[in-house]
């Protein structure tokens, strides 16, 4: 049994401790809107907050998590700057097919957290997650639409 | 697609079984149980079959009534809840491109309620929903410009419906009653009535054949730039992807595939190991692959990968399956080396002669590669055996009809027995067909079959990037013919290869000529005289597929590269020259002045800008039945090209959403951006060489230039949106290119080859 706190709660979960927390939160807990995409840390689907910074989760063992708050896109409206970013995301309509967003909305928030005005190479250098539908632009409007 | 599903378009025709029933079946299958699933159950599944039409009556029709014309019968596609929301089943899955608000708006224009209310669900099988010429899919850019007429009129048609239903109700005459964002009115007495409270007794009405529609000139919904109704929950995680699934005592499965599609597993060496690793519940031989149930999908994952697998061998060598040295490099050979003369898809005028009479004739071959689609959710299945004997299946795709006969198939069961669930994809450019080994369906069901159990099966991400269906590996060459003043007189075009119309739907095809594989090169715009385009058949071993813009996703980048080495041959300006060959046509002429006009009037370069020089390339296509010009600005660095902006003139003839239209034609530069640049899957020895995004590279936010989209409604027939933006990107890419560096890439994607310095 391992113990984490996921947005702000307890869990106790029972995995083997090199299961990646992407599958723990997923199929174990069944919060499904952190996305599976690669497993190997390109993609960044599977993007959560570990103390607040952005962490690809099928990198994690579960094992290391250890005491960090997990921060997922469940929970992310009851963060005051996550809000902004979701409402950035929808005034400025970013999703298409919408899959990678959620861990695009986690690196966003992220970045807005540790650096409230980024430049926009901040922005380019934090947000690195792939979008197949290409919504770069919009993705990197919104950003500045939640810093303003 | 598009021209598949045109039955207008010269050597297609759709072929109704009741009165033609066509002779050929698909060539014998030597891909297995699910190759043979393939072929002629995809013709019984899309076509019209008046059988099963009994099936489809619904309360509004007397028994024994033939099934209404598809897009027309109201309860078909509408729940009218008492709290006004309104559930829309549509025929199309949403991907991304935004057709659920889009019907929303269409619907809601008519109906009279706020696209806001609906919500949008993609409809279960059914002859209902075969608005695409009849029948019934999500591709070919079709989906809007199909059923623009027909789901407007079913908007109209609810409404007259819930106009009857209260007059009755309020016993007042149907022409004193006006309605309102979902609500009835009388304003004589000021009384009203929702139509939640109406919608019971307004579908026990007949529908009136002829009802009016709304004057365009009073539109709120359809063409505003209405905000997505899909948005917040893909901002908070809450939307539900087939990935996302749970069914009630489901086991998970995960697949280890044989590395060349073909092989069969023999021997598994350890698996009494495998069987006692955590969690595991059984191990399982399918065809071409070996999968492990579990109570959880990482733990299937990580058993299915211990298994040591022995493989069957594969051939050798040859062309016919993917053998033990089949290669990409083998395969364009063998496209190149064709000797077969093959048929004529496009003839006009007098192609020897002029070329005969040329005063200078330019020659250039043209390739390009197998592309993975690589949409960000991987694909998954769940199957469920239920206790009636029925079986319901959840997946990611673009024809449900199909699913669920192939399905049907492989369950053993009639089809009317499996039920498809269609959730939203997380992405699709084409990757949700069939495609026979090329689905994890298949699998669910067996696994479900052999287990008792419901069962998910999730392919990991290297495992779809070794059976995902792919983009097929293509051949041009071209010839044109120059007169004394450089103006082409003549254009011959010989392509070599399959395209995905021919391997999936070639029972329809009533021309050995595939549509899909010539598109992009025959029909141009272009007033050149004589023209000669051929297309051979050379089949691939390998399972391809229909590619966001399909054939013009290679076809138009070789053909508008080729154009600006003839304007270069004959030593005119691209642009001019383009201009010039346009005289017969205002709309392609409009469109490439328009696209001029956006990028501050043409100039090709080289220029000096920030960070060094810079030139353009300008490029036009006329794909899915819109037509669009573009214009790239590329500078080079450290060898690489570097795209800034993109410039897209985009006439779809007329819209529906401006802010959605815009955002599809981004997306496919985006796509078609990273395509030209980046993209192969490359074969060695059987094997693909990419497992991954490392190894599979595709456009990261670094390289994604500006794009400047500007929709030019010219009025003509409505035309697709999600693919025509993509075509015109790689050769205004390509020529700008050329312009800059001097160097002519013939061979895709441009990352194989090194740019000069400029």
């Amino acid at each position: 049994m391992v113990n984490l706190t996921i947005n702000g709660r307890p869990h106790a979960v029972e995995a083997e401790p090199d299961t990646p927390l992407l599958f723990v939160l997923r199929d174990t807990l069944g919060m499904t809107g952190t996305k599976y995409g690669c497993g190997i840390a390109q993609c960044g689907a599977c993007t959560v907050l570990l103390d607040g910074q952005a962490t690809r989760s099928c990198q994690v063992p579960l094992e290391s998590v250890g005491s960090q708050a997990v921060t997922t896109i469940e929970a992310i409206e009851q963060d005051p700057v996550g809000r902004k970013v979701v409402a950035a995301w929808i005034s400025g309509q970013v999703p298409q097919c919408g899959y990678c967003q959620s861990g695009q909305v986690m690196a966003a928030t992220a970045l807005l957290k540790q650096t409230p005005r980024p430049s926009d190479s901040e922005i380019a250098e934090a947000m690195t997650n792939l979008c197949r539908c290409g919504t770069y632009n919009a993705i990197a409007a919104a950003v500045r639409q939640a810093a303003a | 697609m598009d021209q598949l599903l045109d039955p207008a378009h010269h050597g297609i025709a759709l072929v109704d079984p009741a009165t033609e029933a066509p002779q050929h079946r698909p060539e014998p299958s030597r891909r297995g149980l699910l190759a043979a699933a393939g072929g002629a159950l995809v013709l019984s599944a899309i076509l019209p079959v008046r059988a099963a039409r009994a099936e489809a009556q619904g309360p509004a029709e007397g028994a024994g009534a033939l099934a209404p014309k598809p897009g027309t019968r109201v309860a078909a596609f509408l729940e009218i809840h008492p709290d006004g929301t309104i559930k829309l089943l549509s025929p199309f899955v949403e991907g991304g491109q935004g057709i659920a608000t889009g019907l929303a708006q269409i619907v809601g224009e008519e109906l009279d309620v706020p696209p806001s209310r609906f919500v949008v669900e993609c409809a279960p099988p059914g002859p209902d929903y075969a608005v695409v010429n009849g029948i019934r899919m999500t591709g070919g850019s079709f989906s809007t410009r199909s059923s623009y007429d027909v789901m407007r009129r079913l908007g109209a048609t609810a409404r007259d419906l819930m106009i009857r239903a209260a007059a009755s109700r309020l016993k007042v005459g149907d022409g004193e009653l006006t309605t309102r964002d979902g609500i009835v009115l009388h304003a004589a007495t000021n009384r009203s009535l929702a139509y939640g409270e109406l919608a019971a007794d307004a579908l026990k009405l007949k529908p009136n054949e002829a009802v009016p529609l709304r004057d365009p000139k009073t539109f709120r919904y359809i063409r505003q730039p209405v905000p997505r109704i899909d948005v917040r929950d893909k901002a908070t995680g809450r939307a539900v992807y087939a990935i996302d699934q749970k069914v009630d005592g489901m086991l998970y499965a995960a697949v280890q595939h044989a590395p060349r599609l073909g092989t069969e597993p023999e021997t598994l060496k350890n698996e009494a190991e495998v069987k006692a690793m955590p969690g595991v519940h059984a191990v399982h031989r399918l065809p071409g692959a070996v999968a492990v149930t579990a109570d959880s999908w990482w733990r299937a994952r990580k058993a299915v990968e211990a298994l040591q697998v022995g493989w069957s061998a594969a051939k050798p060598s040859g062309l016919d399956t993917v053998a033990a040295d089949f290669s990409s490099a083998g395969m364009l050979g063998a496209l190149k080396g064709s000797a077969d003369p093959g048929h004529v898809a496009e003839e006009e005028g007098d192609v020897t002669g002029a070329f005969a009479r040329a005063a200078k004739v330019v020659e250039a071959a043209y390739e390009a590669p197998y592309l993975a689609h690589a949409q960000l959710e991987p694909p998954s299945a769940i199957a469920r055996f239920n206790g009636d004997g029925t079986l319901d299946v959840w997946l990611p795709n673009q024809m449900p009809e199909v699913f669920q006969a192939v399905s049907a198939k492989v369950a053993g069961l009639e089809p009317a027995r499996v039920r498809i669930h269609s959730p939203m994809l997380g992405g699709f450019f084409g990757r949700h067909f069939t495609y026979d080994a090329g689905n994890p369906f298949p699998q669910a069901i067996l696994l479900a079959k052999a287990t008792g159990r419901p069962v998910k099966v999730l392919w990991s991400r290297e495992e779809e990037f070794s059976r995902d269906a792919l983009r097929p590996l293509s051949f041009s060459r071209f010839r044109a013919a120059l007169d004394e003043a450089g103006q082409p007189t003549a254009i011959a075009v010989r392509t070599v290869g399959e395209g995905p119309i021919g391997r999936y739907f070639g029972m329809l095809m009533k021309t050995p000529v595939d549509p899909s594989a010539v598109e992009g090169i025959v029909e141009k715009p272009y007033a050149i005289p004589n023209r000669r385009m051929t297309f051979t058949k050379v089949a691939h071993p390998v399972n391809i597929a229909f590619w966001r813009s399909v054939g013009h996703s290679m076809n138009d980048a070789f053909y508008e590269s080729f154009l600006d080495e003839v304007a270069q041959a004959g030593g005119q300006d691209p642009f001019a020259l383009r201009m010039a060959l346009l005289k017969g046509s205002a709309r392609h002429r409009a469109l490439l002045t328009a696209v001029a006009e956006m990028s501050g009037g043409w100039q090709r370069g080289p220029y000096r800008a920030e960070g060094g020089l810079r030139a353009r390339g300008v490029a036009m296509a006329s794909p899915f039945g819109s037509e669009t010009a573009t214009i790239a600005e590329v500078s080079v660095e450290g060898g690489e090209a570097r795209v800034h902006n993109l410039w897209i003139a985009f006439d779809p003839g007329s819209i529906v959403n401006p802010a959605i239209v815009k955002a599809q034609v981004e997306s496919a530069a985006a796509l078609g951006l990273s395509s030209v640049l980046f993209e192969q899957i490359v074969y060695r020895d059987g094997v693909r060489q990419s497992q991954n995004y490392d190894t599979y590279p595709i456009l990261r936010r670094e390289h994604m230039p500006a794009v400047h989209v500007r929709i030019v409604e010219s009025g003509a027939p409505m035309g697709g949106v999600g693919e025509p933006g993509l075509p015109g990107v790689p050769p205004a890419i390509l020529n700008a290119i050329a312009a800059l560096t001097g160097q002519r890439i013939r061979a895709l994607p441009v990352a194989n080859t090194k740019l000069g310095a400029v």
